[in-house]
């Protein structure tokens, strides 16, 4: 059923037999997975289900022990989250990590390391390429502000931003790298009702205005069920459950994980 | 510029792993040169074995202080050494006091231990005023800040007793007892590093009995899991921390009169520096934050340190390889916090708690 | 008793007896004694008795806000100022009388009731905590035998020796004149003088608090300047000596002191001066703040031009003592900005930054040496090696940076500390003395020749000194605002993250080590060239903590703090000789404090203004 994405395109990511241990406990268990390009997908699961453990796997914070991982048909697994950055993934973070005294504006400019050139040598001599290339950093940094709904707050520094502009610079410095897949931690955690629901459109907006393929772990069902394509439901570093929206509803796995047996199988008798 | 990671090769790992090999081949050839050599016997191998044993024990007490408020607040209190040095130095006045009374002959044991106790308790004195004055402010801030406290802190203890006492070495009295040697097996072991071995040992089983068995080290031993959950349970994080910085202290200062004892050359203002950063060493060396690995990092340094100029510097043609001591003990350091952070006895604690 | 339990009067006497230990500390280390050589005013008043009636002014005028602000009145204000005064004396006079052969039975009764004292104390506050009896009774018993073998230890080492003096070296015949003024041989009369000076000090600390703000204000600036200049006499004479005829220097000063007539027309016109600002700064600074852009630009323009003009100017104006002190100032200034570049920039606090210096000023003297050790005996210049000083320097910043990459900043810190202490121990030993020397080290080093020129004077090597610093200088402000320094910066906010954002770290912090080591190595033969001789004890640890200490104190990653930061901590305790015994005690104490109340530094840098505290804080953590 999730074979083929209702676009039909080719994967853009994919895990097979993915296991990551720490001292004996398996945070992640042979894990297979793929999420087709173009698509929001979303990860659920109860809490401690291996969730971030999964993204920080992914974007090579952690080794994993065994298994593959794939981007666009070429091997991930073993390479260094620079690198990682640099191929197109970037990511944000559950509880947000801004460069908290760096201003806004430079905490976008750093996210488009991937694509500068500039030395250090340049920069002392002041090479006309440099100033160029710094200046047009400049320029894109001020986009993704005012696509970010940022405007005029660049030189704030980030960490006197409110909670929600914080999140939103977050996306936009996870943006700035033009990423092929953005993997993002809880985007509406701590968010009011209003604040979800500008999120929730600002991020199909993402998908369908730039192309970029999404991931997010989310705990908000109603986000999760509203925008995600596909869905993937892990319990103690497993998959057990993987399909649509409406199927992921009625899966009594899921519903046992989250709920516990009882509760399954009452809704089961439902 | 040329490029630093390709998909797999590392400058970085490459250039660490050149240097392990390079070592690993001086040591071999060192200690290759020197043992085809025989110049040096048997019997001079494990008299240099004792001293750096009685040396190792000091270092591992006061490895200790640091072992103990590493595990608890995660911090290096780099004033250690001075904390150190407050006992010792103080102490030889009254060494000095009690030798001119006699008492220092008449009754060498207890002497020598109302001496531990007076080092001990100034050291501990010193060790709660820097918690309070200088770390306790800055609780909860990022690490490097007092970090840099404890090396101003350092700096002021020192020259505050430089002030107190006078810039001049001062040496303990010699102890008549401590004098000659005992044959073991037909090899001379002076009797000096016996006392000190035993004594720290007396004081280190000492710590293990507050830790392991008593209310006090109960407490804290769940402040260093965690503090939150200890606050929870009805523990005073602030008085555990306190005592805990009073342990260390105090071990560190009889730490000093038992240096004394053991080392001719005398006291002064700037004698904790050194053994300091040795003893952050030897506790890195034994897994920071885990009490029994500062005894073995202790005794682990103390060994090479005595063993390792004869053994390697001097196997490899370098003239003046006992100079050379302290440079075989600050490559350890290096060594260690490059290759194993974690220790000897790694917990990883430092990853988990990072 | 219900006064003493009010808050206000809880605040005086514990500030009180603060400026009181205070008073007791510096004398015992030696501080009083030794600041007394320095006469401030001649046959009027020296650096010593300054300190001494300093504390209580100073804590009194302090008291006196806290007491405002919490609504004391004027009296009430006032009869605090007498009281810090006299708890300011207290414990030096008790330190006074036991040191004094009539009263030395008193410290005696004091050591050996302290532990029955504190025992019954606490044992009394356990229990009124409901403790039970027996718990109460063995806590007695504890705190007695602890405290007891403490202070008993002290009675007989005190007892033994015969007085304080041979174990406490500082509080001995000059410290008695001092806290006396010089009333040695008549105790009551010396502690009444005392006591008397420092209630004064403190009373009239409070009535300057009382005054209104303008004259309050004057006269702060009167007594800050007067002071200042006195202090600083040998300084103030030899910058005079370089502008006024010998006559007229002779009718302000006797030798290096201030003439009291000098003094008191120094403080008539600085407090007038004061009194003038006081009453018309504000409305000037507003006007200057009205000023239009392109008129203040032009403003701006005419400070510059009257600045750079000042700083070539330098050497002259100040005559060739002081260009010493400058140079040396300057060389720490260049070791500041270039150890800023790792610390400050990339958040990488490198304790080994004597490394540097050392490889630095031995590539120069081992390559221009034309003594027995150069290697070259005069081929090469110093123009020529300088390039290879700055090559060689960042090869070793490179090599010994590549190993600590991974390292926590803790461990990174400690890490470069065993560096630093490594290359101080082989530039001492007998293995590398065939080529460095050993501890005699490598002498015979030629000065620099500019166009046939020797520039053997510090005025002429000042303008090397100033030519590198403007340049490491260009190089940090330029980086700090490219990719790489927003590079750093990530780096040291989080360096996690910043991996995550595609920066290669290892890469960024190997550069961020070798340009600061480069400026080590630069600062490193500039000395070597200014001293003639290297030998391993210039290269110690205090070098590091020195530059360490200047960063901090002037302001993390602020070009002008660090300036400032030379100046006053380089520059002090070489034109207040009395003071540089003390330097390392001033520097710890300010590392402590800074860190716990102004952790930005005296400067900040820009990003921290907005910030203050927390800020830098952050700024600081290294993961």
């Amino acid at each position: 059923m999730a074979e083929k994405s209702k676009n039909g395109q080719s994967r853009i990511l994919e895990a097979k037999g993915m296991t990551k241990r720490f001292e004996g406990l398996v945070a992640v268990d042979s894990l297979d997975f793929h999420i087709p390009e173009g698509a929001i997908a979303s990860i659920i699961g109860p809490n401690g289900a291996g969730k971030t453990t999964f993204f920080n796997c992914i974007t090579g914070f952690y080794e994993i022990d065994e298994g593959e991982i794939l981007f666009n048909g070429s091997r991930l697994h073993g390479r260094s989250p620079d690198q990682i950055a640099r191929a197109g993934i970037s990511r944000t973070y559950q509880n947000i990590r801004l460069f908290s005294n760096m201003s806004a504006i430079e905490n976008i400019m750093v996210g488009q390391e991937p694509h500068l050139k500039s030395t250090w040598i340049g920069a002392i001599l002041g090479l006309p390429s440099t100033r160029e290339e710094d200046e047009h950093t400049e320029d894109r940094a001020r986009e993704l502000l005012r696509f970010v709904g940022l405007e005029g707050k660049g030189d704030m520094l980030s960490k006197n931003l409110s909670y929600g502009d914080q999140r939103r610079l977050e996306i936009g410095r996870a943006l700035a790298s033009k990423p092929k897949l953005i993997l993002l931690d809880e985007p509406t955690a701590g968010m009011n009702p209003r604040e979800t629901i500008e999120t929730t459109d600002f991020i199909r907006r993402l998908r369908d205005e730039i192309g970029i393929t999404i991931v997010l772990i989310e705990h908000d069902m109603r986000v999760v069920m509203d925008i995600s394509e596909h869905i993937t439901v892990l319990d103690y570093g497993r998959k057990i459950a993987e399909g649509l929206p409406a199927d992921i509803q009625t899966n009594s796995d899921v519903i046992e994980a989250y709920l516990g047996r009882g509760a399954a199988a009452a809704t089961a008798a439902n | 510029m040329f490029k630093w990671k390709t998909d797999e090769f590392s400058w970085v790992d490459f250039t660490i792993d050149v240097l392990r090999i390079l070592i690993v081949l001086g040591v071999v050839v060192g200690a290759w040169n020197t043992l085809s050599s025989g110049r040096i016997t048997f019997a001079q191998w494990v008299n240099l074995f004792a001293a750096g044993l009685s040396q190792g024990s000091i270092y591992a007490l006061i490895a200790l202080g640091y072992t103990l408020v590493y595990g608890i607040l995660l911090m290096i209190n780099f004033a250690h050494g001075e904390v150190f040095m407050a006992g010792a130095f103080s102490a030889v006045f009254l060494a000095e006091a009690f030798n001119r009374t006699g008492f220092l002959n008449e009754q060498p044991l207890l002497a020598i231990l109302l001496m531990i106790m007076f080092a001990g308790l100034l050291s501990m004195t010193v060790a709660i005023l820097l918690e309070r004055v200088a770390y306790r402010p800055l609780r909860g801030s990022p690490r490097l800040v007092p970090l840099i406290t404890a090396i101003g802190a350092s700096f002021f203890l020192q020259y505050t007793f430089r002030g107190l006492y006078g810039s001049g070495f001062k040496a303990y009295p010699q102890v008549k007892i401590l004098q000659g040697a005992v044959s073991i097996g037909g090899i001379n072991i002076p009797i000096v590093q016996i006392f000190v071995f035993c004594s720290a040992l007396v004081l280190m089983l000492g710590l293990y009995w507050l830790v392991e068995r008593t209310r006090v080290g109960k407490a804290m031993r769940a402040v260093s899991e965690n503090k939150e959950v200890a606050r929870l349970m009805g523990i005073d994080i602030d008085w555990v921390i306190m005592f805990t910085f009073g342990v260390g202290g105090f071990l560190a200062g009889s730490a000093g009169v038992i240096n004394g004892m053991f080392r001719p050359q005398g006291v002064n203002f700037f004698m904790g520096f050194i053994p300091g950063i040795k003893a952050f060493t030897a506790a890195v060396l034994g897994g920071i934050g885990n009490i029994p690995g500062a005894m073995l990092g202790g005794l682990f340094l103390g060994v090479i340190e005595a063993i390792g100029p004869n053994l390697v510097l001097a196997g490899l043609g370098i003239p003046g390889a006992n100079q050379l001591k302290d440079v075989i003990a600050f490559t350890m350091l290096v060594l260690v916090l490059i290759f194993r952070p974690q220790g000897i006895l790694g917990e990883r604690l430092s990853e988990k708690k990072a | 008793m219900d006064l003493l339990r009010s808050q206000a009067s809880r605040t005086v006497l514990a500030l009180g007896l603060l400026s009181g230990a205070f008073i007791l500390f510096t004398g015992a280390v030696g501080m009083i004694a030794a600041f007394h050589d320095r006469e401030v005013v001649d046959r009027f008043i020296s650096l010593g008795q300054l300190l001494l009636l300093m504390a209580p002014f100073v804590t009194s005028y302090y008291v006196a806000g806290r007491l405002d602000e919490h609504g004391g009145a004027p009296p009430r204000i006032l009869a605090a100022g007498l009281v810090v005064g006299l708890l300011t004396a207290l414990p030096s006079v008790v330190l006074l009388l036991f040191n004094s052969d009539e009263f030395r039975f008193l410290l005696f009764l004091v050591l050996r009731l302290a532990p029955f004292v504190a025992a019954s104390a606490i044992a009394w506050q356990r229990h009124q905590a409901g403790a039970e009896i027996q718990a109460v009774l063995g806590i007695w018993l504890l705190v007695a035998v602890l405290v007891g073998i403490v202070t008993f230890s002290f009675a007989l080492i005190f007892e033994i020796k015969g007085d304080l003096r041979s174990v406490l070296v500082n509080i001995d015949r000059d410290w008695v004149d001092v806290i006396t003024f010089d009333n040695r041989k008549d105790l009551p009369l010396g502690i009444a003088t005392f006591g008397l000076a420092s209630i004064g000090a403190g009373f009239a600390g409070s009535v300057l608090y009382l005054m209104p703000a303008v004259p309050r204000r004057a006269l702060i600036y009167g007594l800050g300047i007067t002071t200042l200049v006195g202090a600083f006499g040998e300084t103030a004479r030899l910058i005079l000596q370089e502008n006024v005829d010998s006559d007229t220097l002779r009718e302000i000063f006797r030798r290096d002191t201030l003439r009291q007539n000098a003094a008191l027309a120094l403080f008539i016109i600085s407090t007038a001066a004061g009194f003038l600002w006081a009453m018309y700064g504000s409305k000037v600074r507003e006007n200057i703040g009205n000023i239009d852009s392109s008129s203040r630009r032009r403003l701006n323009f005419i400070g510059l031009v009257i600045f750079v003009a000042f700083m070539l100017l330098l050497p002259w104006l100040i005559g060739r003592t002081l260009s010493d002190v400058a140079v040396t100032i300057g060389i720490f200034v260049l070791m500041g900005l270039g150890l800023n570049i790792a610390i400050g920039l990339a958040g990488l606090l490198d304790l080994g930054y004597l490394t540097n210096y050392a490889v630095g000023a031995y590539i120069l003297a081992v390559l221009t040496s034309i003594g027995p050790l150069g290697l070259f005996k005069g081929t090469f210049t110093f123009w020529m090696v300088i390039p290879l000083a700055l090559l060689a320097a960042m090869f070793a910043g490179f090599i010994f940076a590549v190993p600590v990459l991974r390292m926590r900043g803790d461990y990174l810190a400690i890490a470069t500390l065993g560096f630093g202490e490594i290359i101080g121990k082989l530039a001492i030993s007998d293995w590398l003395k065939p080529l460095i020397g050993g501890a005699q080290g490598v002498q015979a080093i030629p000065k620099p020749i500019f166009f046939g020129a020797e520039l053997k004077n510090p005025e002429q090597l000042y303008y090397i000194v100033l030519v590198a610093s403007l340049v490491c200088l260009f190089v940090s402000i330029r980086l700090n605002n490219s990719r790489t320094g927003r590079q750093w910066m990530a780096i040291r906010e989080d360096e996690d993250v910043a991996t995550a954002m595609g920066i290669d770290t290892a890469r960024a912090k190997l550069l961020a080590f070798t340009l600061s080591a480069a400026t080590g190595g630069v600062a490193g033969a500039i000395f070597a060239a200014k001293v003639g001789t290297v030998f391993p004890n210039s290269f110690t640890v205090f070098i590091s903590i020195n530059v360490l200490s200047l960063i901090i104190v002037g302001g993390i990653a602020s070009n002008p703090g660090i300036v400032v930061g030379a100046i006053v901590l380089i520059g002090m305790p070489e034109l207040l000789r009395e003071f540089s015994e003390f330097r390392f005690l001033l520097y710890g104490a300010l590392l402590i404090l800074m860190m716990i109340k102004r952790p930005q530094g005296l400067i900040p840098s820009k990003i921290v203004t907005h910030e203050h505290q927390s800020g830098v804080k952050a700024k600081l953590a290294a993961e």
